[in-house]
């Protein structure tokens, strides 16, 4: 038994269990817990097991290129990346961005947010609570009632509507080829939804699949295509024609009402679907709290989607910024991504060596070196491993500290430091949850909470895209068509050294890319995202990170069929080829197992 | 197939029906599924009887070093939509991005897949295998992936490789490619693989290669590069609907200027759709919602090989010699793909020394019609 200093008493005696490949996640990952004799977590150990090195691919390169690469980290929040990307660059090099592109971006990165949480929900996390096989026990009529009282102004309601899934359902699962759902657990006590809360989920699994593919739709009109969509140092592609010659060729009525129509969808969604199955299915789960982790202790968001264009200052973000640590909710301290002494990141147990122990390095000075050994303990080979040593290196993922803190990041830490910052909109949809819900605020820090948070945050960004969508028009209305600036495009314009940080809240948490700039190209660039956050091993004083700590201590009903580990993990979205990738802080050259 | 009637994978038809779905509507499937791939109606009997006769196909979909961007592209798919394809046309039986058990319980579902469908089954794979580190930058089960990728290939009865990282190797395999992100047809050298490049593909185009390859049972005509010729055979350059700005030399000299507003050809901001082979400019994107250069940003080629090495996305292709404008895929996949050349910077200046000469005409016409009028 040993206590780490984040305040969790590890114990490794009890049986091992080794999950691998953990799927309906982004990228490869491994998770090791130990139970105990009652089949509760005691220790808890995740691996990320990919890494890509596009950092060291970066350097030397256009820093107006930048974006493409770095979006290419992540096709599931495809274009968060980009956007930290641009605001990095341009921070660097003092480009000042028009109040269009402003809106234009924002309404994208709240469109990803809102399509990430809603694919995220139905189409990773749900089967971790819903069981569509049950499904098939369902009365359909008793889940048109069932429909109509939890969400009564969502049309598809019929009881033939559900009969007509229930059969499709029926045919597939008696046809002996289950696919997606075949060696599920569906026979698990874990699952708790009657027949009818099944069935109702599973048809919108279906929904949300043909929903997200609308949703889509505002990155192809701004950006091209999605997924990735393109973007500009200095504003955004699209321009604006309302009415001149050429005008099919830009952002014209026909694109703004598309968007327009788009946007309703997503509100409409949030409202008639997604909140309303995120309570139903929660109530059903309201006794099984576990999984809260980090939450209530260390929480930590950059913040995003400034009012105005190049004003990133806290108060003028509507997805609040601010760190919160040792569990005190009554101080939000500011963060500040320039501080040497602030944002840091540890590679003691990481697959990577700075040379001596217990180094921390800020983004802009950072150096990666892999270093791919198993520890002593670890049984197999290093190319069939069957227990890592977690008292050793066991990871692709870097450790990032915030002040010296291991720190969750993402919906749920954005709506904890918004609600103890007293941010009205979320405070408001916080107590108005748990006052449906019935909850105590305490509810909030769980693995249920953080799925609520998502949900929150989806119906919230809804309303934001709307905000911005009509700043936009009503800025065109004003006669101001511009979308981009581009003094300082040509690199001759540039200072011979520059560096610059660009942050979001990308839809699994904070984001910052941190670049330096050299004779106009890259001269390193880092990026440190939020599945490092909350993947993160453990650091050389043995705290644990977000995803280990919000696994300890559940108990499991069968420890041999991980669905409380799986619905946890999940409850954070992992994005392993976002968390697992590292840069190059000079120009040494790179070998099969030395990379600099 | 597998012998005993146990065993017998059900149609699509038959799927569809037992769904609820009408025989009409079944009708209406295959009309749409074959406007998709360009066939004519000719070609819907031939897809229904397909549809009708033809067990599901079972899919084995593994995961590289990736980015999800092409299973997210997949699930966009408006015709045929993505629930239909998982649910309905193939058997996805091992996804680990959209399958419901992990650990033991997945790696038991490959297993069976495999033992079951041997030679039966079609491998699609995203991402591909680092070689560098033994392997073990892409770890799976404990093992390098590659390993995963070599033993699911060995039994396929056909090979798909999805977007330009299992083609071509993609931003992971770009310079200095740290850790020997590789394409897959360099480590399976046995198989024929078909090839759907882009960063991702276009949704429309995976499902339309998937619709073709379980509807007429075959692999699609491919190019030499192994691109279904459907698909890849035309520039985006040669469709595109401001390729007539191009040939009046009308151009986009700077971001928001009055030609990006006026919708003119992006060739001089770095436009790469003259060397890029897709069908963005035809099927566009999201349903046909826009593509690239309809929402004012340049191709960045990224369904070529190596585009990422290819110089800045802003720098003007200047270096044609090797391919001419008419050329076919063949020839410029067999050069350094990916960058233009002096042909088409030819090509503009010809377009712009034409507009010169009829703007010269026109002024020397209005010129004549003044005095006239005078």
């Amino acid at each position: 038994m040993l206590e780490t200093p984040n305040g969790y008493m590890m114990d490794k005696s009890g049986r091992r269990i080794v999950i691998d490949p953990v799927t309906r996640i982004e990228g490869h990952m491994r998770c090791e817990i130990n139970v105990d004799e009652d089949g509760v977590i005691r220790n808890a150990v995740s691996t990320g097991t990919m890494w890509r090195g596009l950092e060291v691919i970066l350097k030397g390169r256009d820093p107006r290129d930048a974006w493409a690469f770095t979006e290419r980290i992540c096709g599931v929040c495809t274009g968060t990346h980009a956007l930290t990307s641009v605001r990095a660059v341009e921070d660097a090099l003092g480009i000042a961005i028009p109040e269009n592109a402003n809106s234009i971006r924002n309404i994208m990165q709240l469109n990803l947010q809102i399509h990430d949480h809603i694919v995220h929900f139905y189409h990773l996390h749900a089967l971790d609570w819903v069981n569509p096989v049950n499904a098939l026990r369902a009365d359909p009529k008793a889940t048109s009632e069932l429909q109509q009282m939890v969400s009564p102004a969502h049309p598809l309601s019929s009881p033939g509507y559900f009969r007509d899934v229930q059969n499709r359902l029926k045919k597939f699962v008696e046809s002996g080829q289950l696919g997606i759902f075949k060696n599920g657990y569906w026979d698990n006590p874990a699952y708790r939804l009657p027949p009818e809360a099944d069935l109702m989920a599973t048809t919108h699994y279906l929904e949300a699949l043909d929903l997200q593919r609308e949703v889509a739709k505002i990155h192809t009109i701004f950006g091209g295509k999605n997924p990735h969509p393109n973007w500009l140092v200095g504003g955004v592609p699209c321009p604006i024609n309302m009415d001149g010659v050429g005008a099919t060729g830009a952002i014209n009525m026909e694109r703004l009402n598309l968007a327009s129509s788009i946007i309703d969808k997503c509100i409409e969604f949030n409202n008639n679907v997604y909140i309303p199955d995120v309570i139903a299915i929660g109530n059903f789960y309201r006794t099984w709290l576990h999984g809260g982790g980090l939450s209530s202790q260390a929480c930590l968001a950059y913040g995003d989607i400034p009012e105005n264009a190049n004003d990133f200052s806290a108060g003028q973000l509507h997805l609040p910024r601010g760190a919160i640590i040792n569990g005190d909710l009554s101080q939000v301290h500011d963060v500040d991504p320039r501080d040497p002494e602030q944002v840091q990141e540890f590679v003691d147990h990481s697959w990577y060596t700075y040379g001596q122990p217990g180094r921390g390095l800020h983004p802009w000075d950072g150096i990666s070196e892999a270093q791919y050994v198993l520890g002593p303990n670890a049984k197999g080979t290093r190319t069939d491993i069957k227990e890592l040593d977690e008292a050793a290196k066991y990871s692709w993922i870097k450790a990032p500290r915030w002040r010296g803190h291991a720190m969750e990041v993402g919906p749920l830490a954005r709506y904890v430091v918004g609600y103890a910052k007293g941010h009205e909109d979320i405070k408001d949809q916080v107590d108005g949850l748990l006052r449906t819900m019935n909850l105590p605020l305490e509810a909030v820090f769980s693995t249920l909470g953080r799925t609520a948070a998502r949900a929150l945050e989806s119906e919230y960004c809804g309303r934001l895209q709307k905000y911005f969508f009509d700043k936009l028009v009503a800025n065109i209305r004003n006669g101001d068509t511009h979308t981009a600036n581009v003094e300082k495009w040509d690199p001759k314009t540039w200072p011979k050294e520059a560096k610059g940080v660009g942050m979001t809240e990308a839809p699994r948490g904070a984001l910052g890319h941190w670049i330096r700039i050299k004779d106009g190209r890259i001269e390193n660039y880092q990026c440190v995202v939020p599945t490092t956050w909350n993947g993160s091993p453990r650091d050389l004083q043995g705290n644990i990170g977000a995803f280990e700590a919000s696994l300890m201590n559940t108990p499991m009903e069968r420890p041999d069929e991980p669905v409380e580990v799986l619905r946890t993990l999940h409850s954070f979205d992992p994005c392993l080829a976002c968390s697992t990738h590292v840069m190059s802080p000079d120009g040494d050259e790179l070998t099969t197992v030395r990379v600099r | 197939m597998p012998d005993t009637p146990n065993d017998r994978i059900e149609t699509f038809y038959e799927v569809m029906r037992a769904q609820g779905i009408s025989r009409r509507s079944f009708m209406k499937y295959c009309t749409l599924t074959a406007t998709a791939l360009g066939l004519g109606p000719a070609f819907v009997p031939k897809i229904a009887h397909a549809m009708e006769t033809k067990p599901r196909t079972p899919v084995i979909w593994l995961h590289g070093l990736e980015c999800t961007c092409c299973s997210e592209s997949f699930i966009r798919s408006g015709h045929p939509l993505a629930k239909d394809v998982i649910l309905s046309m193939i058997s996805l039986d091992y996804d680990e991005l959209l399958m419901a058990p992990s650990g033991l319980a997945a790696q038991a579902v490959l297993e069976e897949t495999i033992a079951k469908y041997k030679g039966n089954y079609i491998l699609a794979v995203e991402g591909n295998p680092p070689l560098n580190e033994d392997g073990m930058f892409c770890i799976s089960g404990g093992k390098p992936f590659v390993d995963k990728l070599k033993r699911v290939a060995k039994d396929a009865k056909a090979i798909i490789a999805w977007g330009a990282c299992a083609s071509y190797g993609c931003v992971q395999a770009a310079s200095p490619n740290p850790t020997q992100a590789t394409p897959i047809h360099k480590v399976i050298t046995d198989k024929p693989i078909i090839k759907v490049p882009g960063c991702p593909p276009i949704a429309e185009v995976m499902t339309g290669v998937i619709t073709y390859m379980v509807t007429f049972d075959r692999m699609p005509a491919l190019d030499r590069q192994g691109r279904p010729l459907m698909f890849y055979s035309q520039r985006i350059h040669d469709k595109c609907y401001r390729r007539p700005h191009f040939d009046a030399g009308q151009f986009v000299e700077n971001w928001d200027d009055e030609g990006a507003r006026k919708g003119y050809c992006l060739y001089k901001v770095g436009c790469k759709g003259p060397t890029t082979y897709n069908a963005c400019s035809t099927v566009r994107w999201n349903e046909g919602v826009s593509f690239p250069i309809q929402s004012g940003h340049g191709c960045i080629g990224c369904s070529e090989d190596g585009f990422w090495d290819q110089g800045s996305f802003y720098d003007r292709v200047t270096d044609i010699t090797k391919f001419g404008v008419e050329a076919n895929a063949d020839r410029v996949g067999l050069a350094a793909a990916g960058v233009v050349g002096g042909a088409v910077a030819a090509h503009a200046a010809l377009s712009a020394l034409r507009r010169a000469q009829q703007k010269a005409v026109g002024q020397s016409n209005a010129a004549k019609a003044a005095k006239e009028e005078a």
